[in-house]
């Protein structure tokens, strides 16, 4: 299985800082990556050199099978990559963004407009097609921002937080672009803050932190890792804990944590809503008020929590 | 389809400028207004008090005018490459197989349209004060073309400034600062021979007096009871306006390319 992405050792220090510090990937072709970490872990900078727009202080990278040093003129041909913050002209239409970006892959005039129509199309952008960006929505930009990567079907597709500032259902609308997009096949790294994006869109994860590789693997086995699902649930009293607890352990998958002071008890649990519905039902038996209960799943923070014993956001 | 890659790329952004152009006009509105501005102000305040031998104060003054709106009229570049770059457009720009020249080449040729339609604001604003060009039409031409030529170097300076400083905001304070002087300490508006002596020297030698005087000699606006310029540009203004552009360029387009190259938003 050839590789579309191959990194070892990448390293780049921003006036001194490491924001790399020896990033090895390797992303095979045809699949999805998803770069997990918090803010400043590197995300962005290991994107940036992959897609040529920085060099690396050390180590070497190839993308479908260049180098991004070398060979930067030949990777910019064969990768797309949509940033953090849209970079779609606000002042142009939607129509001219995409003719624009298109005639600059050099796809000649009457290729470009027929290109710009299509992803327009694609993208549920029609409508708007003519009317400038700047009345747009988020999701719209994001949509337009991502068929601007498309324009000349990308070996390598880079998306640097596609949902990041996304308010929820634009997200949810992101994401069932990026499914699509997926299922279709072509190599794509995503880098993300939120586990469920990756868990929802990647075939394997690498979490990142200061610059290096802290973890990798599927989703499945971050999760065991964490610990996965739990249901969280807060009591009135704080004698009630240890009647919850009692109650409680019979279903749990692993140790419950309590935390006396929030008066709350923590149970992993392995079947989601199911669990739910039965911590509930064994809950009615009690002599205790729940005043709140729910169903978690792993975020960000619980992954750095397991993997470093410290949350992403601690020690910044 | 046979032009070569950076010119081809670098008509499709310079399209894309004069679109945002039509779109957004604050900018060539703002660029107009100004120069119609000074040509009033300087032309009916300052022309209405001071006296230069032989031609009238308001036609020695436009050959000034219009250098001096030309060169602040060159900032555009430099606010448009910093915006740009903030906005995340030119990282999209350098992920594309384009030519890397081709965004520095289109947004200065797009900025010399703009300069193009200043010049025939200017000139239709001179006209209505009571400018005359008491030159050949091929003398006026030529003092035009210096004119444009001019503006089109600063716009890669601008272009250099711009892409270092990476911030609209910051740019335009900073290139306030070195434009201002640059075009007061000249020719533009009195003659340098009063001047204390090192800003004498620095008027003399400042590339826009070169232009200013150019201008001014081609559009006939000097006369013969004016005492002759002694330093040597002022005596040879076409050739050093030439010689200050070439320079400019030659310094400032490789400046620019490799701060495009290592340009990086935010």
């Amino acid at each position: 299985m050839s590789l579309a992405i191959d990194c070892t050792g990448l390293t780049k220090r921003y006036r001194g800082v490491p924001a790399l510090d020896g990033l090895d990937l390797q992303v095979p072709e045809g699949t999805v990556l998803g770069l997990l970490g918090p803010n400043g872990a590197g995300k962005t900078t290991a994107v940036r050199i992959l897609s040529t727009l920085l060099p690396p202080d050390g180590g070497r990278a190839r993308v479908a099978g260049l180098d991004v040093v070398t060979q930067a003129r030949a990777v910019r041909r064969v990768i797309g990559l949509s940033g953090q913050y849209a970079a779609v002209d606000e002042d142009l239409t939607g129509f001219e963004n995409l003719d624009m970006i298109a005639r600059l892959y050099g796809l000649g005039r009457r290729n470009s407009r027929e290109r710009a129509r299509e992803l327009l199309a694609r993208f549920a952008l029609e409508h708007a097609a003519d009317r400038v960006v700047k009345g747009w929505s988020g999701g719209m930009r994001r949509r337009l921002d991502l068929a601007g990567a498309l324009v000349a079907d990308p070996k390598v597709l880079f998306l640097d937080e596609p949902t990041t500032g996304l308010d929820p259902r634009s997200r949810l609308g992101m994401w069932e672009v990026l499914e699509e997009l997926v299922a279709g096949g072509g190599t794509l790294l995503l880098t993300t803050q939120y586990l469920e994006e990756a868990d929802r869109l990647a075939d394997a994860i690498v979490v990142i932190d200061h610059g290096r590789v802290i973890a990798r693997g599927t989703a499945d086995d971050l999760k065991r890792q964490v610990g996965g699902e739990r249901v969280e649930l807060t009591v009135a009293r704080p004698d009630e804990i240890g009647v919850a607890s009692g109650l409680l352990g019979g279903m749990a998958t692993g140790e419950l944590v309590v935390d006396a002071r929030a008066r709350t008890v923590t149970v992993p649990v392995a079947h989601g809503t199911d669990s739910l519905r039965d911590a509930l039902h064994r809950l009615q038996s009690g002599p205790l008020t729940v005043t709140d209960i729910g169903l978690r799943r792993p975020t960000l923070d619980d992954v750095f929590l397991a993997l470093t014993g410290h949350t992403a956001r601690e020690d910044k | 389809m046979s032009l070569p890659q950076p010119l081809g790329d670098g008509l499709v952004i310079a399209r894309r400028n004069l679109i945002k152009i039509r779109r957004v006009p604050d900018l060539l509105v703002s660029a107009t207004v100004a120069p119609v501005m000074f040509v009033l102000l300087f032309g009916y305040v300052l022309g209405s008090g001071v006296e230069v031998p032989g031609v009238d104060y308001r036609e020695y003054l436009m050959a000034g005018i219009f250098t001096q709106t030309i060169v602040f009229g060159s900032a555009i570049t430099g606010t448009g490459l910093a915006q740009d770059l903030q906005r995340g457009i030119v990282d999209r720009f350098r992920s594309l197989p384009m030519s890397p020249s081709a965004v520095l080449l289109g947004r200065t040729a797009s900025d010399l349209v703009t300069s193009v339609i200043v010049v025939i604001v200017m000139t239709l604003t001179g006209l209505l004060a009571g400018w005359r060009i008491r030159s050949s039409p091929l003398d006026a031409l030529a003092a035009y073309a210096l004119l444009l030529l001019f503006a089109y170097a600063l716009s890669w300076l601008m272009a250099v400034i711009g892409l270092s400083v990476r911030d609209p905001e910051v740019f335009s304070n900073a290139s306030f600062v070195a434009v201002f002087p640059l075009t007061f300490v000249a020719n533009t508006f009195v003659a340098p021979g009063n001047l204390p002596h090192v800003l004498r020297v620095a008027a003399e030698w400042n590339p826009v007096s070169a232009v200013v005087q150019a201008c001014r000699v081609h559009f006939g606006n000097v006369s013969a009871a004016m005492p002759p310029p002694e330093a040597w540009p002022l005596r040879h203004p076409v050739a050093a306006t030439l010689a200050w552009v070439a320079v400019i360029l030659a310094v400032c387009v490789p400046l620019a390319r490799w701060r495009y190259r290592k340009a990086v938003g935010r």
